[in-house]
């Protein structure tokens, strides 16, 4: 392939283009009226997008529910071994341990949702420089999860933390959260977190800018303030933004990987490891090559996330019947 | 306008609210203020134990200058935008083609394709890696540039599948009708009537598929091995085994690695948000 250069592949898309043209044209040529043109018109638009999703996204996950039937080290010769891998999964403590993680990971980071919703209250006003600190606030979400988990690695460090720091200060022994089995996984969803409020508040920022006057005006003169009026006009308002905050925390508790790889590799002795970061291990780590078993529990978490999928498609399909 | 605007209270809590708001803002940056001050300070400060004091000395310049000349910091940012950029440009032109013929066209398939692409954003990483990582190691592409240009545009491709499609089916359709009736040929329709139309969805896609992939970590290090394609992301990390406790140094590399998605965010700020909420809030 060699180096592919912006300018290489706007020449291919333009090139596509021209070839997209000359078929049109060559339709017209042999009058091929418009019914028949726009039969075939949509699959030359798509084709492209089709080929590459099929062979990088679509494929492979029929591939690797298929490598979870084999024992293999993706070297020698894969051995069938039926549904031994899924198994093995039931009586594998560390399997148990990171779906237990997984649960944490879900419902804590779940937190981020109203948290966001709380700052976007918080700034949801009009005073000079407003804008610039939204943006400010925004930051953690744009930037790498393995920049956030570097530096709460460092702010739990128990020799010079800010966190020690704070121990400390208040006169109690600081603990490493990072090395204490019990602590470790909320340790890195509080890192998690940081980053995802921002989301879930820049979602809601966007839909409280979208929420009636005339309502809330109305609300206002049947005497609805704070929390009641928050409850029953706003939220009813901000239901789009809700849903899909939620669905984007729990795909994104889902798929914690960076988090886990910079801030412990799953550690101490597996207590903080999560799926994602599991099959990892399990398949390309030094702790071993065993394709077949990572991919056992790759499949596990991808039927659990097929369900939030399936939910979410399901509104979709909804949406696009009432449009 | 919720909650009541503050403009509305009296002055005490209109005084209050602006002291606060800054306040606020520090404690949610402190991470970010607190790596700053390490990527400024010396090693000594490091040694003593001085990590999130304030600084005794202020080696911005030398610290910065340091990494780039000590480590491959260079390389790797060349290789994160050598990634990024071209996944940019492939994956929003094939979903710029991919929803145009999904929001226009009435066919069997729209609706089943338009969920698979949908779907595809969605699912688990893990579920490709093994047979992506085969597949790129048989046909050449593993620890290449290129081998995560071309799965990341696929990946992408979903999601700017998505929102083109959403955007394009929110414009007028008369205007495609009439250049049917015109007799201007499909592709030329695309060429002329909805390219010039999506530009703002164009900018806030590109954006958004910019951080998203600028930011990747697991495909860089599933996809990659050794140090000579290895993106910011990962090796940040590989920094950070090298020097363990430089932690001056790790930190301004990591300040670098997070400058370009954030100068992005700031510069395009309007369209970045435009991006998020058109993908999203607007289902």
């Amino acid at each position: 392939m060699g180096g592919v250069t912006p300018t290489h592949l706007k020449l291919s898309f333009i090139d596509w283009l021209l070839f997209l043209q000359q078929i049109a044209l060559f339709d017209q040529k042999k009058r091929i009226y418009s019914e028949n043109k726009l039969v075939f018109a949509p699959w030359y638009f798509l084709l492209p997008a089709i080929a590459f999703f099929l062979v990088y996204v679509i494929i492979p996950i029929f591939q690797s529910v298929w490598i979870s039937f084999y024992e293999w080290d993706g070297l020698g010769e894969a051995q069938w071994v039926g549904l031994a891998n899924y198994i093995e999964l039931f009586d594998d403590e560390y399997f148990y341990t990171s779906l237990k993680n997984n649960c944490i990971w879900l419902i804590l980071y779940l937190f981020a949702v109203p948290i966001g919703l709380f700052i976007a209250l918080f700034l949801n006003q009009i005073v000079f420089g407003i804008r610039f600190y939204k943006s400010l606030f925004f930051f953690p979400f744009v930037i790498s999860q393995v920049v956030v988990g570097l530096i709460f690695a460092w702010f739990y460090n128990p020799n010079f933390g800010l966190l020690a720091y704070i121990f400390l200060s208040l006169g109690l022994e600081p603990i490493a959260i990072l090395s204490d089995e019990e602590l470790v996984t909320y340790g890195i969803i509080f890192a998690g977190l940081w980053p995802q409020i921002a989301y879930c508040m820049i979602l809601y920022l966007t839909g409280l800018s979208n929420v009636s006057k005339d309502l809330m005006e109305a609300a206002r003169l049947d005497g609805a303030k704070g929390l009641k009026m928050l409850w029953h006009v706003v939220l009813p308002q901000l239901r789009p933004a809700t849903f899909i905050s939620v669905v984007v925390t729990v795909i994104g508790a889902l798929r914690s990987f960076d988090m886990v790889a910079i801030m412990t590799e799953g550690g101490p002795y597996g207590s903080s490891n999560v799926l994602a970061y599991y099959m990892y291990e399990t398949a390309l780590s030094e702790y071993g090559f065993r394709l077949g078993y990572g991919s056992a529990i790759a499949t596990v978490l991808f039927f659990i996330m097929l369900i939030y999928i399936s939910y979410f498609l399901w509104r979709l399909y909804k949406n696009e019947r009432e449009a | 306008m919720f909650p009541k605007p503050i403009n509305t209270f009296s002055p005490k809590y209109q005084l209050i609210y602006k002291i606060v708001l800054p306040i606020v803002l520090i404690i949610w940056l402190l991470p970010l203020i607190a790596i700053f001050l390490t990527s400024v300070r010396s090693a000594a400060d490091i040694n003593t134990g001085n990590v999130f004091g304030w600084p005794s000395q202020f080696l911005l310049i030398e610290n910065y200058s340091e990494i780039f000349k000590r480590s491959k910091a260079i390389l790797y940012l060349k290789n994160s935008f050598l990634i990024t950029i071209p996944t940019v440009i492939l994956s929003v032109s094939l979903a710029c083609l991919a929803g145009y013929a999904l929001a226009i066209y009435r066919f069997r398939w729209s609706l089943p394709l338009f969920f698979i692409f949908v779907a595809g954003n969605f699912i688990p990483f893990q579920i490709l890696m093994i047979p992506v990582r085969d597949m790129s190691v048989s046909t050449g592409l593993y620890n290449t540039i290129s081998g995560q240009v071309l799965f990341h545009a696929a990946f992408q491709t979903g999601f700017c599948t998505f929102f083109m499609r959403n955007f394009i089916k929110a414009l007028p359709f008369e205007l495609i009708e009439s250049g049917r009736i015109e007799g201007v040929s499909e592709a030329k329709i695309f060429l002329y009537i909805v390219l010039p139309l999506v530009r703002p969805a164009l900018a806030a896609l590109a954006v958004l598929i910019f951080t998203f992939v600028w930011n990747d970590f697991f495909w860089a290090t599933v996809l990659t091995q050794g140090e000579s394609v290895k993106p910011i992301t990962a090796g940040i990390r590989s920094l950070n085994g090298q020097y363990v406790n430089n932690w001056h140094l790790v930190s301004a590399a990591s300040l670098c690695a997070a400058i370009p998605p954030v100068a992005m965010f700031f510069l395009m700020q309007k369209h970045f948000i435009a991006g998020l909420t058109l993908g999203s809030v607007k289902q």
